[in-house]
């Protein structure tokens, strides 16, 4: 499991999709790997977030607090980009996300995530465009649930 | 006038005769007799030339001349004719010049060997009365009042016992045997040339006479200069000393330029000083030379024209020049002597003048004990107590108050209430003005310490801890008095015996250091064993019982020392690599394998595979380690390391070289700092046109030194593969078995079997390192280690390491509160009758104040507890309260009654409600 691996997972994340590879590498070597036991809480709802993971390996089960208990709103697996909303929009967590299986995955700190958006404006402009393009995507559900 | 205790002797020479003189008389005896000799080497060097050589002794045309012939005159001017002492033995000519010629060989050695021993002599008694006079010292600072303290500056005191009784020391030797030696010696030659001639004996005599006087007065400027030069360069010391404690407020306030401005006013006045110093110095230099050759001038003068006119011989004249040349050396430095001894009397008196403070403490309030007295029975009981501070300050006026044997009390007061004096007065640290203050039926001004520093236990707001570890800062408050002696035996007994003598002449006190000082009775253990157990069971009360565990987990043990602390870390170790089997454990430690390569260490760590102690296996310089690089060569793994090293340096290159300087990645991430970037970047163009092998032996090294903070799991450059982990432990055993005698001590090896002494406890017990990426491990590890801990008993043994923890200088490896801490300890552990905490808690958060007055309580029943305290609050925690206000006690009495509305206590914001709590 080297850092090519990991620059390779990157790359297949929608976000990074279109970054240089140089630049990848630069965040695949910055970025750790954590792995979490079956079981264990990636991240907490309600807790600040510091960081998103890509899921390398594994699945977790994604979990909401409602008044009659944890509900379980999705299932996450491999390729997986968690919390990266949270990060964006310094948001608190809204979901508890705990492993299912044994999980590996490449933690990007905050702090990681926006030195790269900062110092690397190709990548900054990708975040860009694919935050628009779900925004459309969104926009186009909205419109079509309107004509329902 | 000192009230407590005889001032010091004002006058240096009574001091030195007064303490010395059984050391001088034997000298002054020897020196006595070296003016035999003295005169006698120099009348024979005229008996060779002219009896032996020339051959006046055989003049007569007699065969033989006595030698050691002994007679007395004739002495013309007395009238007195020859006496014939001793005839001597008849010789003839050549055994008569040999005879001579060894007879002042050996003068010459005789005189040589007095001067040694004289100066030997000398030496010691300068350097006995200089041991002497720093122990007096020394035991004034002691003695001084407390309150003193706030005028004197630690530098100077220091500066002063170490510095500037120094040039005393080599005075003092020269006091009284100097003028003895070289008067002696001048007056032996003036007798000379007296007998060779009276006239000029005269002339000499009076141009003595003037340098004698002439020199000293022109010499009054200098001694004053001398003094000045002393007291600036004592207030130098000082001043730099207080910028050093100072040094916040100087950055904070930028005012590092005035300081500046204030030292280079200093360095000038001292510099106008020394320089007018020299110039009048070498000036009377110069005129003392003058005068001395002004004599020769006059005898060739006065002499000649008598010799002209036939009323003077001219061969006497050359003899008497020839004594004169004997006369200036010693005469020089009579006077040197004698402005050397004014200086130093200066000295003397200015640095005894700083050592007799009024209010002194008398000695016998500090003698050593033979047991420990016991406390006064009852309770404390002030009377109209007063206290001024010096300058007038009114801190306590009429004061009463009653503490009960076994009462807790509180005394609160509003600011400038006097109540932080009071604790003062109640631990005897100062005395009262005016008014009693009584123990019992004893007057506490007139207990000895060995009363007031054994029972009463005192901690004040701010603790000083002296620089060891936090044990033996417990452990000061139990050294009172040797306990039992040192046993000493063979060699070490003489050298013992010589101590106590040496002690003996010089008024030092027979006390031995080595002497076993700790009172374990009043801890209430039997041995060193036992303290640290109660110190430990002590521990939780103050809270202090976390902070040594954390510091017991980062300290190190001697094995040696302790071979059964160590087998018990061991023990769990291996607990801790039993439970580390365990599936939800497994995955978070890997252990120190001797034949496994640990992929979550460094590669140098790998290759040492154990613990550096020292420099020369320290990481940071391990480049241009030879035995390192010689294993490397050996063991093939030259090619394949330069090979990583160069990868690692291209990657850096890859991701790095576009990032500004001083970009945080830089540190986090990188093995180059970003100043080094460019140079990689030179050393990959150079090994990449020469190719690896035929790169320079420095590129070489550099190119391997870069893979040596290589950490495959954390790095995942996959660069090391099962062959090149072969490689590495083929090295690292291969460093183990050839590593050169002179160099094991520089490290200790990771041996699963053995106590690593160069690590630290919590590394020995997890001889492992974290494994990356492995969330919450740090945690979950620390609580692994606790639980095995706890699990074998073994928290005391922790707790024991930690109390070894040093606190640094002034304890400032400790923080305030930890500090405070460890002197509640201290105050504890002896089992005071009385505790008086003097806003002791106060750098302490409240509710950790309240938690800790309750425990301290409770360690403290049926005894006596006093705390004064700025927050008042604290009252609800004791029985009984006092409030002061403007300098007196204005309400005492129980909680339940002062906590009512309209008392001065409610006034403190502290009512019912309170009390209820």
């Amino acid at each position: 499991m080297s850092i090519l691996d990991d620059v390779e997972a990157l790359k297949r994340m929608e976000l990074f999709a279109k970054v240089e590879p140089a630049k990848l590498k630069l965040m695949a070597f910055a970025a750790e790997r954590t792995q979490f036991r079956r079981g264990e809480e990636m991240v907490h709802q309600g807790d600040p977030a510091d960081a998103a993971y890509i899921i390398l390996e594994g699945r977790a089960d994604v979990v909401v607090d409602t008044p009659g208990g944890p509900l379980k709103v999705a299932e996450v697996k491999r390729d997986a980009f968690v919390g990266e909303i949270g990060i964006l929009c310094d948001v608190p967590r809204t979901a508890t996300v705990v492993a299912t299986e044994d999980l590996t995955t490449l933690k990007i700190t905050k702090d990681l995530f926006f030195r790269m958006v900062t110092d690397f404006p190709t990548i900054s402009i990708e975040v860009m465009r694919v935050l628009a393009q779900r925004l459309e995507h969104a926009n186009e559900l909205l419109a079509a649930n309107r004509k329902h | 006038m000192p009230v407590w205790g005889a001032g010091m002797e004002h006058n240096l020479f009574r001091y030195i005769w007064r303490n010395s003189w059984r050391d001088q008389l034997p000298i002054l005896l020897v020196v006595a007799l070296s003016y035999v000799f003295y005169f006698v080497s120099l009348d024979l060097p005229k008996q060779i030339v002219n009896r032996a050589i020339q051959g006046e002794a055989f003049k007569g045309g007699q065969t033989t001349a006595p030698f050691l012939h002994l007679s007395i005159g004739p002495i013309d001017w007395l009238g007195l004719p020859e006496v014939t002492l001793f005839h001597g033995f008849d010789l003839e000519k050549l055994p008569y010049l040999v005879a001579l010629c060894f007879s002042f060989l050996f003068f010459v050695v005789v005189n040589g060997w007095m001067k040694q021993v004289v100066n030997t002599e000398k030496g010691r008694l300068g350097e006995r009365m200089l041991r002497r006079l720093r122990y007096e010292l020394y035991d004034r600072v002691l003695r001084f009042p407390i309150p003193h303290f706030r005028k004197v500056k630690q530098a100077e005191v220091a500066t002063m016992i170490k510095d500037e009784v120094e040039p005393l020391g080599g005075f003092i030797g020269d006091a009284y045997i100097t003028p003895a030696f070289l008067g002696g010696q001048a007056l032996t030659a003036l007798c000379f040339i007296m007998i060779q001639s009276v006239w000029l004996g005269l002339i000499s005599m009076v141009v003595l006479a003037v340098q004698l006087v002439l020199i000293p007065f022109l010499r009054r400027r200098i001694l004053e200069l001398g003094r000045q030069r002393q007291l600036t360069a004592r207030q130098l010391a000082g001043r730099i000393a207080e910028n050093v404690d100072g040094t916040i407020e100087i950055h904070a306030n930028d005012t590092s330029n005035y300081e500046r401005a204030d030292i280079v006013n200093r360095l000038e006045k001292i510099f106008l000083i020394r320089f007018e110093l020299y110039q009048r110095k070498f000036f009377v230099k110069n005129l003392n030379n003058m005068l001395s050759q002004t004599t020769p001038f006059l005898f060739y003068l006065i002499g000649g024209y008598f010799a002209l006119k036939n009323q003077f011989d001219v061969g006497a004249l050359v003899a008497v020049i020839g004594a004169y040349k004997d006369l200036p050396s010693p005469i020089k430095e009579l006077i040197d002597w004698q402005q050397q001894g004014q200086d130093v009397q200066i000295k003397y008196e200015q640095v005894i003048e700083q050592f007799t403070p009024e209010g002194m403490l008398e000695p016998k309030l500090q003698a050593v004990t033979d047991a420990t007295p016991d406390a006064p029975d009852g309770g404390l009981s002030a009377q109209a107590l007063a206290y001024y501070e010096e300058g007038g300050a009114r801190l306590l006026e009429n004061t009463g108050l009653e503490i009960g044997a076994g009462d807790h009390l509180a005394i609160v007061g509003f600011n400038g209430s006097g109540k932080e004096a009071l604790g003062l007065l109640l631990a005897r640290l100062v005395v009262p003005s005016t008014g009693t203050l009584r123990w019992g039926d004893e007057d506490m001004a007139a207990l000895p310490e060995s009363v007031t520093g054994r029972h009463i236990s005192y901690v004040g707001d701010e603790t000083y801890l002296f620089p060891h570890s936090i044990l033996e800062n417990v452990v000061y408050g139990l050294k009172h008095r040797p306990m039992a002696p040192a046993q000493y035996e063979g060699r070490a007994l003489m050298h013992f015996q010589r101590r106590i003598s040496e002690a003996k002449r010089t008024g030092n006190p027979l006390l031995d250091v080595h002497a076993q000082w700790i009172d374990f009775d009043s801890a209430g253990v039997e041995d060193l064993n036992g303290l640290k157990r109660r110190i430990i069971d002590l521990l939780p009360a103050v809270e202090l019982e976390d902070d040594a565990y954390q510091f017991g987990l980062r300290g190190l043990i001697d094995p040696d020392d302790e071979p059964a602390v160590a087998e018990r870390f061991l023990e769990a170790r291996a607990a801790i690599h039993r439970r580390l089997q365990e599936p939800d454990l497994a995955h978070l430690v890997e252990q120190f394998d001797p034949a496994k390569y640990n992929r979550n260490m460094t590669v140098a760590e790998n290759l040492l595979f154990g613990t550096p102690r020292g420099a020369v296996f320290d990481f940071a310089t391990l480049r241009d380690n030879k035995v390192l690089a010689k294993v490397i060569e050996t063991e093939g793994l030259k090619a394949p390391l330069m090979a990583m090293g160069e990868k690692i340096a291209e990657t850096m290159v890859e991701l790095f070289a576009d990032l500004p300087p001083g970009h945080p990645f830089f540190e986090q991430f990188s093995f180059v700092s970003a100043d080094d970037l460019p140079l990689v970047q030179q050393l990959l163009g150079r090994v990449q046109r020469s190719g690896l092998e035929k790169a320079s032996p420095a590129d070489q090294q550099r190119l391997i030194a870069i893979t040596f903070p290589y950490i495959e799991a954390r790095h995942r450059l996959g660069l090391i593969d099962p062959e090149l982990e072969a490689k590495l432990l083929a090295a690292r055993r291969s460093f183990a078995e050839t590593l050169p005698e002179e160099y094991r001590d520089y490290i200790e090896f990771y041996d699963p079997q053995r106590f690593n002494a160069a690590a630290t406890v919590q590394d020995n017990m997890l001889f492992g390192r974290l494994i990356y990426g492995q969330a919450q491990a740090a945690q979950r590890i620390y609580r692994l280690l606790f639980e095995v801990v706890s699990q074998l008993g073994l928290k005391a043994e922790v707790l024991a390491v930690g109390l070894e923890h040093g606190v640094g200088t002034g304890g400032r490896r400790l923080t305030q509160p930890q500090r405070q801490k460890v002197a509640l300890v201290r105050a504890l552990v002896r089992r005071p009758r009385v505790l008086i905490l003097n806003n002791a808690l106060a750098p302490l958060e409240a509710a950790v104040q309240t938690r800790i007055l309750k425990a301290l309580r409770n360690e403290m029943k049926d005894r006596c507890l006093i705390l004064i305290a700025d927050n008042a609050a604290l009252c609800s925690v004791v029985d009984r309260v006092a409030v002061m206000r403007d300098g007196r006690v204005i309400e005492q009495g129980p909680l339940e009654r002062l906590a009512r509305p309209g008392t001065a206590l409610s006034d403190l914001g502290i009512g019912m409600q309170m009390a209820a709590s």
